[in-house]
């Protein structure tokens, strides 16, 4: 029976493996994802049978096998009804979910365990589990929220102040606790330190920018990836420990990548911290050309090749979907269509890519930022729309701009550049864009979603 | 003084016994992040939503210790049935959505011909 336990978790851990394994091309990744559903189920139903035996109380399971039937339905309904816009929040959601399973565990496995004989590292291991179950958990949720714009940045010294104090604390303490200093049962001490890491985790999300949260859910992921895999050395589990190690390991690379494709640091990220524009506010007068909407239509239907940059600002109004019909239109007319990119496109990491395959876009269509680059000069005409920092060339020669050392899709290399722009405010970054001066870039004013369809409409015609 | 020179003898033999009891787990660990790392650099920019999702979805295994440890709990220590009842309930919610939303996604992603 043992061997056949450990078989199990083993088929588990490699079916994590392959699930991720075959997420590398869009043809496989449906196929691992049911393989690494089907490993999970096969490591929890074996938990299941292993530990069950003739003296666990019909109480217990009653409440366990209630628990699961109502988070299985709860579940598939969240994930069925889930905008691809509301995508973010939602897996800030599950992930909040996650943290909290991994905190209460180290609060029942405190309570049941046998402190006096229970060795150190494994109280060591189960504070770090519940420490970072608690900080994902209501940092998740903090994320979750301002996602969904119903709490805003505080940047208050205050803010930032006590939320190191109280890092230090989750450090110090069970530093002091081990020394004997802290007289404290284990079980109070475990309900203080997790209270302090329910705290931190608010506090350490708060001052994070809306921008920045594509770092900031990719950390809280990990964060979770590295709770499970603690709470899997405490148990033994190698099923826990390598998912564990997989999502954290997943949650960094993430975070990294998105770090990188702003040119910040994670420090500052997590500091809410701007870089200030070196000059200040001088700005360069620009020669704007305006283009009108019947114009914009002639040239996309003349040319051979477009590409489309979609920003954050064409998700925000909807308007994914008629950007498939412009595509669709414009192919009947043996007009090549692409998308590029760029990797801090939306709210979360891959984001925009989800919303284009949600509008019918065939992947093979979805280029990242750097293939774009290459083949830029092939494109007779590029349509910006709702993006703005990210094709700043400023970013690449400007070293006194706030953005400069950002990676950008380098619009400004093919041949004609329409920009989609409501007026011109300037982008996230508050920096003005060079673009628009440029020969090559003539800017179409009015509402991406209404623009797109009078495009649209237009090219009926034609 | 003495007092606090024996805790730190203690302290240090009780880390070295946990060491030499989980080498193994430590050396799986090792591997497990250098194989994680690489197979998951290979995922292409386009699909690290699903991803993530699916990997929130994973992580979703702690339900495994939360079973053990709900099966262990007395009959009516009611608190810990509470606690560890939301624990097992929260853990089954992070894998039952995570595995259906990110199933959803990949659906969306398919070759129009």
């Amino acid at each position: 029976m043992y061997a056949i336990i450990e078989v199990g978790y083993l088929l588990a851990t490699l079916s994590f493996l392959g699930g991720l394994k075959f997420m590398s091309s869009p043809k496989s990744a449906k196929t691992g994802n049911l393989i690494a559903a089907f490993g999970m189920v096969l490591a929890v139903v074996l938990t299941f049978v292993a530990a069950v035996t003739a003296t666990v109380p019909y109480t217990n399971l009653i409440i366990m096998l209630l628990a699961i039937a109502v988070g299985t339905i709860i579940g598939k309904r969240l994930s069925d009804k889930v905008e691809m816009t509301g995508m973010p929040q939602l897996v800030s959601l599950f992930n909040a979910t996650g943290g909290g399973c991994a905190m209460l565990l180290g609060l029942v496995e405190a309570n049941q365990m046998d402190v006096s004989t229970a060795i150190l590292g494994n109280k060591i291991l189960l504070i770090a589990g519940l420490i970072t179950g608690a900080i994902a958990l209501t940092g998740s949720i903090i994320a979750e929220r301002k996602l969904a714009g119903k709490v805003k940045d505080r940047r208050s010294k205050i803010v930032i102040f006590s939320a190191r104090i109280l890092l230090a604390l989750m450090v110090l303490l069970p530093t002091l606790y081990f020394f004997g200093i802290i007289p404290m049962d284990f079980t109070v001490f475990m309900y203080v330190l997790a209270t302090l890491a329910m705290v931190y985790g608010v506090l350490f999300v708060l001052p994070i920018g809306g921008a920045d949260m594509p770092v900031v859910i990719s950390l809280l992921n990990s964060i979770t990836g590295i709770a499970t895999a603690f709470a899997g050395f405490v148990y033994s589990n190698k099923a826990m420990i390598a998912g564990g190690i997989f999502v954290g390991a997943a949650g960094i690379l993430l975070t990294l990548l998105m770090c990188k494709a702003m040119n910040r640091s994670l420090l500052k990220v997590l500091a809410g911290t701007f870089k200030k524009s070196k000059n200040g506010t001088v700005e360069v007068e620009q020669d704007i050309k305006e283009i009108s909407i019947s114009e914009t239509a002639l040239s996309l239907s003349f040319a051979q090749k477009v590409a489309i940059v979609p920003g954050y600002g064409l998700a925000v109004a909807q308007a994914q979907h008629i950007c498939g019909q412009l595509q669709q239109l414009l192919e009947k007319r043996n007009v090549e269509v692409d998308y590029i990119i760029h990797p801090v496109a939306g709210r979360m990491p891959g984001h925009m890519n989800v919303l284009l395959a949600e509008a019918n876009v065939d992947y093979s269509r979805l280029k990242e930022m750097d293939e774009g680059n290459e083949n830029m000069e092939q494109y007779d005409t590029v349509l910006v729309l709702g993006a703005n920092d990210v094709v700043n060339p400023a970013a690449e020669n400007n070293p006194d701009s706030p953005v400069y050392g950002m990676p950008i899709i380098r619009v400004y290399e093919s041949k004609q550049v329409i920009v989609i722009k409501r007026s011109m405010n300037k982008g996230y970054a508050g920096v003005q864009n060079d673009l628009f001066g440029l020969d090559n870039c003539s800017i179409l004013f009015g509402d991406a979603k209404a623009s797109l369809q009078e495009i649209v409409n237009q090219l009926k015609l034609i | 003084m003495g007092a606090s020179t024996f805790h730190q003898t203690t302290t240090t033999s009780l880390t070295m016994d946990f060491i030499n009891q989980h080498i193994q787990e430590i050396y799986f660990v090792l591997f497990c992040v250098f194989i994680g790392i690489e197979v998951i650099a290979n995922v292409p920019a386009i699909l690290h939503t699903p991803l993530m999702s699916g990997a929130n979805a994973i992580s979703g295994v702690i339900l495994v210790g939360a079973i053990i440890v709900m099966l262990r709990v007395p009959g009516d220590d009611y608190l810990n049935l509470t606690f560890g009842g939301i624990a097992v309930f929260l853990g089954t919610l992070n894998i039952s959505g995570g595995f259906f939303v990110t199933g959803r996604m990949l659906k969306m992603f398919s070759q129009k011909k």
